[in-house]
């Protein structure tokens, strides 16, 4: 078995909540959830807020620093993600298809380190 | 016993063959492509201190994979007391019998859909089956492709490096898998032909030991997978077309099919190539899946190899099947290769029509396609220039010998 992690990444404005696209993304994703869950493949997984929501935090020098933000803008940002166990990456692609299809964007499949 | 003065010689050639099965058999067993190679090179390192004296064995492939094993083994053993904690000590308590010889061959089919997993980068994949299943050295990997030795090297050290990482099984895809799988090891073995049959770069024109190595990577997959229509059509395609290799390049120019010395076509491939063609026939025939891009590009070919000489073609069957190619498989390319068939139906003035509306600026077969169709309607001026302009973008020197050789003996007068 490895866990994989199936990062979601935006591009572009968040989509409107209240619409009834993102409704039915929200709803097809619950319940690609509770498949994982059922299933013994889910780890963690959740959505994240905006990305103006984020503050960074610099612990390696003397002095801590904060600041509003992240540390550099990129076209691309974390929306969310799933924290799967698979055992091998063809079972692992297969949850991203699925998981890709649900949320309604493009999922990168990564390894984590196993120890 | 005295060493037969060839046995070096015959020890390579039976290494190179039996690579693959041995490196696929420890690869399953062990689970590590490293191991798995590493032991394989062990094995060949002690056929080469005991064959000389010892005499080659009676099943030699049976040997370096047993060999190889027991070297495996061993150095698992090794890092196992160094490492308690080594999983791997589980293996070596692994007695499973040797496996018979038909999943011998499936071992041999995991580590190609391996290879050309489709997570893996093309250029990776094409370098890893030659490697692992072509039993090639990273040196001749490098110089098929003209690229240095270290960085062919860091791209097979890097493709591994992800299968182990990311764990990518060493198993046959079932029909759930996402993506086109057999499609991907087609294409590897294709491409492995193409840049042979005509090199993309370099100072020779053909490659035969690039078509060598796709034929054999064919066969092999056509063995493993006898069913599969498109698994018989690019051997069939590689077949027929490989046959006219001797026939292809003269005084270092490019001989296009209607001037081949047809008589010195490989017979015996062209029959192998026509079985295999109407083996699929008849699988489409009793209901089997329609044909695709491989299936019907060998069948193009097998009418090419039917007609005496390029008169007697028959080219409104081949204008029928580019009309089939060009449904499964819309590409300006085959549209292209479609309007050479119509040039000799209809007129090089149609074919010309339909060939100027295609976008393949870049490709320098469009380029000598409307040279010659130029050239075939009297207007030399513009096929001068087309001519020009197929020997910039070719990259291959008998290609562009010929070209030369087309545009010099155009008139003057436009």
């Amino acid at each position: 078995m490895t866990q994989y992690m199936l990062s979601v990444n935006h591009t572009g404005p968040y989509p409107d909540p209240t619409t009834d696209e993102a409704q039915a993304m929200f709803a097809a994703t619950g319940a690609f959830n509770d498949k994982l869950m059922a299933s013994g493949q889910w780890v963690f997984g959740g959505g994240l807020l905006p990305l103006d929501t984020s503050t960074s935090v610099d612990g390696t020098g003397d002095d801590v620093l904060v600041t509003d933000g992240v540390f550099s803008e990129s076209k691309e940002y974390l929306g969310g993600f799933w924290v799967i166990e698979a055992a091998d990456l063809d079972e692992a692609l297969k949850l991203g298809a699925e998981g890709s299809k649900a949320c309604g964007q493009a999922v990168v499949v990564r390894p984590f380190a196993s120890e | 016993m005295t060493p037969a003065p060839d046995i070096p010689a015959q020890i390579d050639q039976i290494y190179r063959e039996e690579y693959g099965r041995v490196v696929a058999s420890l690869a399953r067993r062990f689970g590590d492509l490293d191991i798995a190679e590493d032991a394989a090179s062990e094995a060949l390192i002690t056929a080469v201190e005991k064959w000389p004296t010892d005499g080659i064995p009676p099943n030699p492939g049976g040997w370096l994979t047993t060999t190889a094993t027991h070297r495996a083994i061993d150095r698992l053993r090794r890092e196992s007391l160094r490492d308690t904690k080594h999983q791997a000590a589980l293996m070596i308590s692994d007695d499973t019998p040797h496996e018979p010889t038909g999943l011998v061959e499936d071992d041999r089919l995991r580590l190609i859909f391996t290879c050309c997993h489709p997570a893996l980068a093309a250029e990776a994949r094409v370098a890893l089956t030659l490697r692992l299943l072509g039993g090639l050295t990273v040196e001749e990997i490098a110089r098929a492709f003209l690229v240095p030795e270290t960085t062919m090297a860091q791209r097979i050290t890097r493709a591994k490096a992800k299968i182990k990482g990311a764990n990518i099984p060493f198993r046959i895809p079932d029909t759930s898998d996402v993506t086109d799988r057999l499609g991907a090891v087609l294409a590897v073995i294709h491409l492995v032909f193409n840049e042979g049959y005509l090199a993309g770069s370099g100072d020779d024109p053909l490659r035969a030991d690039l078509t060598d190595e796709a034929i054999r990577l064919g066969r092999i997959l056509r063995r493993l997978l006898p069913d599969e229509g498109e698994v018989a059509g690019l051997l069939a395609l590689m077949l027929l077309t490989d046959s006219r290799r001797s026939t292809r390049v003269a005084g270092g120019e490019l001989v296009t099919l209607d001037e081949q010395d047809r008589g010195a076509w490989d017979r015996a491939m062209i029959g192998e190539g026509h079985t295999l063609v109407r083996e699929c026939l008849s699988r489409v025939a009793s209901g089997g899946p329609r044909p695709r891009t491989y299936q019907l590009m060998a069948a193009i070919n097998a009418v090419h190899a039917d007609a005496p000489n390029a008169r007697d073609t028959d080219w409104s069957q081949i204008a029928q099947l580019y009309d089939q190619l060009y449904a499964v498989s819309p590409t300006p390319i085959v549209a292209m290769n479609r309007a050479i068939a119509i040039a000799e139906l209809d007129g090089p003035d149609v074919a010309l029509g339909i060939v100027d509306r295609l976008d393949l600026d870049g490709y320098h077969a469009w380029h000598a396609t409307r040279a010659d169709l130029l050239r075939r309607l009297g207007r030399s001026v513009e096929a001068r220039a087309a001519y020009d302009a197929a020997i910039a973008a070719s990259e291959n020197p008998a290609e562009k010998a010929y070209l030369g050789r087309r545009r010099d003996q155009l008139s003057a007068a436009g």
